[in-house]
């Protein structure tokens, strides 16, 4: 079997008296839609924000390709190749399409005017962002630089996607991406994580709706209790069988009570 | 029409993918986007119409002189106003910039007359100390997480003790001054341009809106600039190092403030510690005017510019005009209230 390209082992993390992660573990293996599903306050999104730089673990161990990493930043693990798409989207509501594409990492001119007077390469950019919008079927949006505060749910969210697509080099992780998307948009947004796992980059999708969890997934993690209890394979369990092991009123084979 | 695709159909390759919903819209809704681009356009609109309005009723107004004469009288407050639409476009305020300017003026008269420094260098210390006091506000409003509003109001008292202290309470002279370090009235200098008289202290004024023009937009400071002050934990997720940006736009602005301290001395001719009492708030008077959004994020850095001048227009045409100085207040508390009206009703659109 491959090796898994992201893991983790034993990360805690405690809030004051509340542990968030205990003990939890995880893996990724390349090419792979792993999905992460559990009950409110499992602690889901304590272990994706580990993962992604957004919060510090106390304890465990996280590796990339096998080589121990910690991520003091989101910027981190950005550099590593770990991209997110928070729930949030982490858009600037009032900035172009182009800008918050490129946000944190702008393309600066060639020669003195980009050296010394920080000049952005505009034109680049557009190009750059028109051409990714493009790639991903995106291109439902006529001007580069029109606000993203002008561009409907799941537009915004296409852009979101697309930014972390475009520089997410290993992983990509997606914080309920469908959660506030009518079924038209929804449906955009599962093909689009489809797409971007046919480019061979593993995906960690975590989402509260069943169908599409059991629709795109590879393997499903269930979280429970600030642990990874189970990892199921979604052919070969129902949707009530998750639904069942995430809430504790059954327990998957193998697993001691 | 049959089902069999017509070639001859205007089919843009790139309009086949787009297909953005485009409703029809009433006219005002089509002013609330137009100006949702172009936030700046509501200032300009107010401020040719009252050009006309003030120069059909006098007609000395128009006069290049008038005219130089409002633009002199608006460089101190127009060169703060600068300093303050940075701090407001993250979503800040910085009710101490008049409070560093006039200590700044202070401390390089004093360095300069009492403790014989040479005045460029007495000059340069002013300048450092504008990025200190800034660096203090900066300091307290990411380290400390103090409301900026809090805190620039305790750095306003602060400062102006120390103003209090370091000047004595007494004014240096212009006689002083200008025997001994002249160079400090620099901005207060006059020269001719085609009939109308223009400062120093006017082009420092226009220079300092246009580097902060081209930062604001032409360099990747100013977008995180903009993207911190319009959600800073959007910011930050997206890999911003937010309070890097927030101290570099104090310490920016707090040297901006000692560039308006040094004007202010060639614009007053001495160095009084209790001159510009109120010019924080006019700075944020023309800054709202001017367009820029209270909430952060929105709005352009030549907004201000231009809502300082509405103001000094106001001032001259109602002068001009023999109204009591008290409409002149009056005129522009409504112009402040019309315009961050305005901007509420823009902003709308985004919800």
């Amino acid at each position: 079997m491959t090796q898994p390209l992201l893991t983790a082992r034993n990360l805690v993390k405690r809030y004051g008296r509340v542990t968030a992660l205990d003990h939890a573990d995880f893996d990724l293996y390349p090419g792979e839609i792993l999905a992460v599903i559990g009950d409110n306050g499992a602690g889901k999104s304590s272990l994706i924000k580990a993962i992604s730089g957004a919060v510090q673990p106390d304890e465990g161990e996280i590796r990339l390709d096998g080589q121990p990493v910690s991520f003091a930043s989101p910027l981190e693990a950005r550099k590593a190749g770990i991209e997110t798409v928070y729930q949030t989207l982490a858009l600037s509501p009032a900035l172009s399409i182009s800008d918050n594409m490129f946000m944190g990492r702008e393309i600066r001119k060639p020669g003195v005017m980009g050296k010394w007077f920080g000049m952005l390469d505009k034109p680049a950019m557009d190009k750059f962002a028109r051409d990714k919008l493009t790639e991903l079927g995106l291109m439902t949006i006529q001007n580069i630089s029109q606000p993203v505060e002008t561009l409907s749910g799941g537009q915004r969210q296409g852009v979101a996607v697309a930014r972390a697509a475009a520089f997410g080099s290993r992983v990509i992780i997606l914080d309920e991406p469908t959660a506030a998307l009518g079924v038209k948009e929804s449906r955009r947004v599962l093909d689009l994580i489809l797409d971007v796992r046919s480019r061979g980059i593993p995906i960690v999708l975590i989402s509260h709706n069943m169908p599409h969890v059991f629709e795109v997934a590879d393997r499903i993690h269930i979280h429970r209790l600030g642990k990874r209890l189970c990892v199921i394979n979604p052919k070969e369990h129902s949707m009530s069988d998750a639904v069942a092991y995430m809430t504790g009123a059954k327990l998957p084979e193998g697993v001691a009570a | 029409m049959s089902d069999a695709p017509d070639p001859v159909v205007e089919r843009n390759p790139n309009e086949s993918v787009a297909s953005f919903e485009h409703h029809s819209r009433g006219a005002l809704a089509r002013l609330q986007h137009f100006l949702h681009r172009f936030p700046t356009m509501v200032p300009v609109i107010v401020l040719v119409l009252s050009l006309i309005a003030f120069g059909l009723i006098s007609p000395n107004f128009f006069s290049a002189f008038n005219l130089s004469l409002i633009m002199q009288q608006v460089a101190v407050v127009g060169t703060l106003a600068a300093a303050q639409s940075l701090v407001i476009l993250t979503a800040g305020i910085d009710l101490s910039v008049g409070a560093v300017m006039v200590m700044i003026s202070v401390i390089m008269g004093q360095l300069a007359v009492n403790f014989g420094i040479p005045v460029p260098i007495a000059i340069l210390l002013g300048l450092g100390c504008g990025a200190l006091t800034g660096g203090l506000n900066g300091l307290l409003v990411t380290r400390l997480k103090l409301p900026p509003f809090i805190t620039t109001l305790g750095t306003w008292n602060i400062f102006l003790a120390l103003n209090y202290y370091l000047s004595g309470r007494e004014t240096i002279r212009s006689q002083t001054l200008d025997a001994e370090a002249p160079l400090l009235k620099l901005f207060g200098e006059r020269f001719n341009l085609g009939g109308a008289v223009l400062t120093w202290g006017v082009v420092l004024m226009l220079l300092v809106f246009a580097v902060l023009w081209y930062a604001l937009n032409k360099t990747a400071w100013g977008r995180r600039v903009y993207a911190v002050g319009d959600d800073p934990e959007s910011a930050a997720l997206a890999g911003i190092q937010t309070k890097r940006v927030l101290m570099s736009v104090y310490m920016i602005a707090g040297v901006i403030c000692a560039l308006a301290a040094w004007s202010s001395i060639g614009r007053v001719g001495s160095v009084s510690p209790t001159s510009f009492f109120e010019s924080n708030l006019e700075s944020i008077t023309a800054v709202v005017i001017g367009g820029i959004s209270l909430f952060g994020g929105r709005g352009s850095i030549l907004g201000p510019l231009i809502g300082a001048l509405i103001v000094g227009v106001f001032n001259s045409g109602l002068r001009l005009a023999g109204v009591d100085v008290l409409w002149q207040l009056f005129a522009t508390g409504w112009l402040i209230i019309v315009a961050v009206a305005v901007d509420q009703w823009i902003r709308k659109i985004s919800s």
